[in-house]
């Protein structure tokens, strides 16, 4: 390498040759054109393949209204609950100190560790025919099973990290120093979560529930297994999705997914967009 | 307002960070609470401001016994290590905050905290930086503002953590200067925690100098610079060597030796004395070493000196001792010095 001495421009250390960067932004370029970005393209595709008329007709139709009027509910239920339940959690883990608090850790990561469909099992189990709940509830007229309720609460438990995860860290990093300022300086406990607490939260919540909504809208697992799939009741999109596939009704299929693939773009660009505005890391760089 | 801590004791599961300490601090006084860290100081500021609570002893403010009252019942200014700003205020938010979030019953209008956030902005020098926010100013700036802050609630005490921990040297001189003259001027009583005896002797009306949860000593300067109390004090604060020493017959002997020292009682203890309270002397009866460094400091030069222990403690390391010799004194690597304390002080064993 003789040339290199000749090299009067200084390069870092940890800076690699070009070719080097090619290959790399090269592979992840082509994995992620071939893994992510083709399939999205081909949805929509497929969605549009009988042009406007037959994409508008499939999503018009009274059981996709219903699907997507279900899918909405359930997200309305699920992340407002969640959002209150992942504050508390990382509250708690962030701010103070208690016996348990990994094994607490351990159970706010269990959604992420279990299969979806053992989590709609589980609650198969909690609230079936045979079970002692399903039919006590049941006497008093409440369904849970196959019904709207059964719905919410497998989209809750699997999407009840996501909030309380985003939040654990930027908590444990702000540590309390705010919250004592604010105090000492005669602040109620409900004043100093409103003014300190979170707004120096906020970008990371957002981002949670973001998160947290898109899982909710997209579950297919656990709510496939508590729903029973009553057309017009209690299909939700994914699980409509799913039945128009298997009748081969392709264009309505690709149709109401393009839907939810259209709902995981926003996702990205507000995510995109939180962090332009309010610098790297802010919006959720944890993950 | 007067400040009473009485037998204060604080444990942290099970390990005691304070342990049974009392305080008396007058009104208007300026303390400073000086200790290496774990000393217990930042625990002790905590429990005055009521951001901890006490295992056990009482704080009293004035007649009032303030040990179950919360941190916002206390009414106490507390200004933060690292200042502890809300990053996403502005600088006359911030120092409005403890005004804004009163009852409704005793806060002031909105044109009245104006008011009263421009004042203190002028207090503190920071006039026309109303609209920054905290990570648009100095380290210096930050500090002022977060005082302002504290001073906005009209607090019965200032209790400060650390207050120039996060400066550079030369900001941290200024704001020591400016804060002893805040003070004056304002006249409330105030408590900071420090780590830098420099810092706590200029500041300080009275130094309470702390040690693994209890208080050595509380002075004036001048009391804990020349008077220390224990050991502990005389090597905590300023420059000092000791030597292990035994006292006969009103005579202090090193290794058995007089050293024309004179002490009370017999007894064995060590002999503690500053660098500055020698003298260079050639009569027999004194320590002497082999100079194994020197060096310049500012108007003076301090002797490093090595005096040898054939006495077999410590694996026959030899004792180390500094001293301050005049700049013109024939002082050489490798020669032998003889000098006597002038000021000593024999801690018993």
């Amino acid at each position: 390498m003789s040339k290199s001495t000749r090299i009067t421009r200084f390069r870092s250390p940890a800076d690699e040759s070009l070719t080097t960067k090619l290959v790399l932004v090269g592979v992840s370029l082509v994995f992620l054109g071939f893994f992510l970005f083709l399939p999205l393209v081909s949805v929509f595709v497929e969605a549009f393949r009988d042009g406007w008329g037959a994409y508008e007709e499939a999503l018009v139709e009274p059981d996709a209204w219903a699907a997507i009027g279900l899918t909405l509910t359930v997200a309305a239920i699920a992340v407002p609950l969640n959002l209150v339940f992942g504050l508390a959690a990382a509250w708690a883990i962030a701010k103070f100190e208690f016996k348990g608090k990994a094994f607490l850790i351990t159970l706010i990561d269990l959604p992420f560790s279990i299969s979806p469909v053992i989590s709609g099992l589980v609650y198969v189990l909690l609230f079936g025919s045979a079970s002692v709940l399903g039919p006590w509830l049941k006497s008093y007229g409440i369904e849970i099973l196959f019904a709207v309720p059964g719905i919410v609460l497998a989209t809750v438990f699997v999407t009840f990290p996501f909030i309380a995860r985003e939040l654990i860290p930027l908590m444990q990093d702000q540590g309390t120093g705010d919250e004592e300022a604010a105090l000492s300086l005669g602040a109620t406990g409900w004043q100093t979560f409103w003014y300190v607490t979170l707004p120096n939260i906020k970008w990371g919540l957002l981002y949670g529930v973001l998160l947290c909504n898109a899982r909710a809208m997209g579950e297919f697992g656990a709510v496939s297994v508590v729903s029973g799939r009553i057309r017009g009741l209690t299909n939700t999109m994914p699980l409509h999705v799913e039945i128009l596939y298997n009748e081969y009704n392709m264009v309505a299929a690709f149709a109401v997914a393009s839907l939810l693939a259209l709902l995981a773009l926003v996702t990205l660009a507000l995510k995109t967009l939180l962090e332009l505005r309010f610098g790297a890391g802010s919006a959720g760089g944890r993950h | 307002m007067e400040v009473s801590i009485n037998n204060i004791r604080k444990e942290f599961d099970r390990f005691a960070a304070l342990n049974d300490v009392s305080l008396k601090i007058a009104s208007g006084e300026l303390i400073a609470l000086l200790g290496p860290s774990g000393s217990g100081k930042t625990t002790l500021l905590r429990l005055i401001a009521g951001l901890d609570f006490p295992t056990a002893g009482q704080i009293f403010f004035g007649a009032e016994d303030a040990s179950h009252h919360s941190v916002q019942d206390r009414n106490v200014g507390f200004v933060f290590q690292h200042y502890a700003l809300f990053r996403h205020m502005t600088v006359a938010e911030n120092i409005g905050f403890g005004l804004k979030v009163r009852p409704s019953a005793s806060r002031p209008s909105k044109t009245e905290i104006r008011k009263r956030v421009s004042d203190l902005l002028d207090m503190v020098q920071l006039s026309g930086l109303e609209k920054r926010y905290p990570n648009q100013l100095s380290g210096g700036q930050r500090q002022r503002v977060a005082l302002a802050r504290a001073m906005a609630i009209e607090p019965r005490i200032l209790l400060l953590d650390e207050p120039f921990g996060a400066l550079d040297a030369k900001v941290r001189k200024e704001l020591r200067r400016w804060l002893r003259e805040f003070h004056d001027r304002t006249g409330h009583t105030t408590v900071f925690v420090t780590h830098d005896q420099e810092e706590a002797l200029e500041l300080a009306d009275r130094v309470v100098v702390m040690s693994q949860g209890k208080i050595e000593q509380v002075g004036s300067a001048d009391d804990v610079y020349d008077r220390p109390g224990s050991p502990f004090v005389f090597s905590f604060i300023g420059e000092s060597s000791h030597l292990p020493v035994e006292v006969k017959d009103g005579t202090v002997l090193f290794q058995g030796e007089p050293i024309g020292v004179s002490g009370e009682a017999n007894s064995s203890g060590d002999l503690y004395f500053r660098p500055e309270d020698v003298e260079l002397t050639q009569e027999r009866d004194a320590l002497f070493g082999k100079v194994t460094a020197s060096r310049r400091l500012a108007g003076t030069r301090i002797a490093e000196i090595d005096i040898s222990n054939p006495g077999g403690s410590n694996n026959h390391e030899p004792f180390h001792v500094e001293i301050e010799v005049p700049l013109h004194a024939p002082i050489e690597l490798g020669s032998e010095a003889r000098f006597r304390p002038t000021r000593w002080k024999i801690f018993g064993r």
